[in-house]
């Protein structure tokens, strides 16, 4: 090292605890991070490519072997398929919520983040953010997929963009959830292994795929109400028409009762991340 | 001179399966525009320190100011004039250099063109402007180290943390930090710098805290560490075990603590080295024993630990060696060598 170091001599952030100049900061360091989040994805692009490989199988599978076999009455069965998979996707990459978080806790850029005078609930806000950026860019690649599989949406465009919109804040409400899995996993790869049981069941024991009128009477209560389901049927509804859920209820119904969900799962959720990210040492 | 570092009878339990008492009551003062190094093994409260006064972690009992401000009650200012480096360089993968400095710049709340500038300018001052906008994927240990405390003195902090800089570094990189460490120092930053490479602590830092088991068990300058053992060391090396251990018997009364046999090695720390040099050679004349070696040295910090706490500067894990300087390992190696071929008591102080 040749070159001489310049010593420190004066100190940088002017702080005031101003209320307004605390929200200020907090958009501000928020945007920081999503932005620094949102850069690791573009850098490893790989990643990104191989989470919408995995949905794309699903769809091809479902639309061209198994869907010949599922009744879906009077629906097309890729029109019935496709929420289903929009819903699978975006639940899918929240999970990357806790794979994110627990590789910062672990290769100990967190404890940085801790030592900086920058607000305390960023990390959490700009983890979540650009996950559901990138949750954004997977619904347009499954999008044009559906469309090319003969996805054909029949309500028109805004309520297309609804069902999106509802999607999209339902996964929202799940990266809360998977950031306390995150911050409680002791690795990434555990927090990948933890978070799968998770979503699994919920995928699956659901109206994604098939109709819940054709599975064991005992599972159908469960597989009709649970929030996954619920949120499918909504979009489904908005996006092909509320005859299409087979369930005989409204869109308002359906829609309703995703968005209590989402909230419900936001206001139980944020603040166990929270805590949970202020007690993990 | 005014205190920049001001720790208070900390204390902080962590319970898990174990409870393990990381700090048990700590105090200690640093004054501004110095070094104070912390020195201690693996598992000694170090790195709890540090992260009592960045602010991450809560004591539990006792209190800590940074340039007056309690880290507890004014969290938020004490971040915003400190700096962290830590051992596990904490710097973004997925990011260029450049990048790294950026976001924490913006995370210290500085203007975006201040952070702009204050990145050329530290990439130049790191030797980083070559790779400045590439990923850190391509940097080598020493280049992330150094760009870990780049990102550390983005916000020009008054005070420093640098949490075992060096650790797992080549020499060739352990060198060019230092040298960055020493430059900054004379700028007249406060530095506290923990570590478990006595060199290093005896290079860099003025005044030392040796840590052992959440306690500080000796203070001072490091000169005055070493004047507390004796001002130099006779270091005896014999032919046999059995004339090491004769010669120990015979060296006992040369200083202020008894002598170290440690195989068929002896030594001795000594007030006067050339007059304990003459009755020490005398002595051994009178018993017939011929020594094969015979040295007087500065006594090191590894000295200064072994007669403060009767066990030597060891990690608790034993797979932990590579954190352990060229000297610690070869003094381990001798130590357990002699243990297989000797059931007796070796290593301490008979």
């Amino acid at each position: 090292m040749t070159t001489a170091v310049v010593a420190p001599t004066v100190s940088g952030a002017p702080h005031s605890a101003g209320l307004a100049s605390k929200a200020r900061w907090l958009v501000s360091d928020t945007l920081t991070l999503t932005k620094r989040n949102l850069l690791a994805v573009t850098r490893i692009p790989e990643a990104l490519f191989f989470s919408t490989v995995q949905p794309i199988m699903f769809v091809l599978l479902f639309r061209y072997v198994f869907g010949g076999a599922i009744n879906t009455g009077p629906v097309p069965y890729v029109d019935y398929l496709l929420p289903g998979i929009f819903v699978q996707t975006v639940a899918f990459g929240s999970v990357s919520t806790s794979i994110g978080l627990a590789e910062d806790l672990q290769k100990g850029i967190i404890e940085r983040f801790r030592a900086l005078p920058m607000s305390r609930g960023a990390v959490l806000l700009g983890r979540t953010t650009a996950d559901l950026v990138r949750n954004v860019f997977v619904v347009i690649i499954m999008t044009v997929v559906g469309l090319l599989v003969g996805f054909r949406p029949t309500e028109g465009l805004a309520s297309f963009l609804a069902g999106i919109g509802l999607i999209l804040l339902f996964a929202y409400a799940l990266s809360w959830f998977f950031a306390i899995v995150g911050l409680s996993a002791p690795n990434s790869e555990t927090a990948q292994v933890m978070s799968f049981p998770l979503v699994f069941p919920l995928t699956f024991i659901s109206a994604a795929f098939v109709p819940v009128g054709s599975m064991p009477s005992w599972m159908q209560g469960f597989a009709t109400y649970q929030p996954f389901s619920v949120t499918i049927s909504a979009c489904r509804s908005l996006m092909v028409g509320p005859a299409s859920t087979g369930t005989g209820r409204s869109t308002t119904f359906w829609v309703v009762q995703s968005l209590a969900w989402t909230i419900g799962l936001l206001i139980v959720f944020i603040p166990m991340a929270i805590r949970r990210y202020r007690t993990r040492t | 001179m005014t205190i920049a570092i001001e720790v208070d009878n900390l204390e902080k339990v962590f319970k898990g399966k174990r409870e393990v008492r990381a700090l048990d009551g700590v105090s200690f003062a640093v004054q501004e525009g110095t070094v104070f190094g912390l020195l201690g093994p693996n598992g000694s409260g170090k790195t709890t320190a540090v992260r009592v006064l960045t602010t991450i972690l809560r004591p539990d009992l006792g209190s800590a100011r940074v340039l007056g401000n309690d880290v507890v009650k004014k969290a938020a200012l004490v971040r915003s004039l400190i700096g962290l480096a830590g051992q596990y360089a904490a710097v973004d993968e997925n990011l260029t250099g450049r990048e790294n400095l950026q976001m924490v710049g913006k995370l210290n709340h500085l203007p975006n063109s201040f952070v702009a500038t204050r990145a050329v300018e530290l990439l130049d001052q790191f030797n980083l402007t070559e790779a400045g906008d590439r990923p850190l994927k391509t940097y080598s240990g020493g280049m992330r180290r150094r760009l870990d405390l780049a990102a550390a003195l983005v916000a020009r902090p008054t005070v420093l943390f640098l949490d075992e800089p060096t650790t797992g570094l080549d020499p060739q990189s352990r060198n060019d930090l230092w040298e960055v460490i020493e430059q900054l120092v004379g700028g007249g930053t406060t530095v506290l710098l923990t570590t478990q490479y006595l060199e290093e602590a005896d290079r860099l830092a003025s005044t030392l805290a040796v840590l052992d088991h959440g306690k500080v068990i000796a203070e001072g300058t490091s000169e005055s560490l070493k004047a507390d053992l004796g001002a130099t060391v006779l270091e005896v090396g014999l032919p046999t075990i059995d004339d090491a251990r004769r010669t120990g018997t015979v060296l006992d009364g040369l200083g202020p603590h008894v002598a170290l046999v440690n195989g068929t090695l002896v030594e001795v720390t000594v007030d006067n080295g050339p007059q304990a040099a003459m009755v020490a050679l005398r002595s051994l004349d009178a018993e017939g024993i011929v020594p094969t070696t015979f040295n007087l040295r500065e006594p090191s910090l590894d000295d200064v630990f072994l007669s403060l706490t009767g066990h030597r500067t060891e990690s608790e894990e034993p797979d932990e060696d590579d954190n352990l300087s060229p000297r610690q390992q070869r003094r381990k190696k001798r130590l357990a060598d002699l243990e297989k071929a000797l059931p007796v008591q070796t290593g301490e102080y008979a």
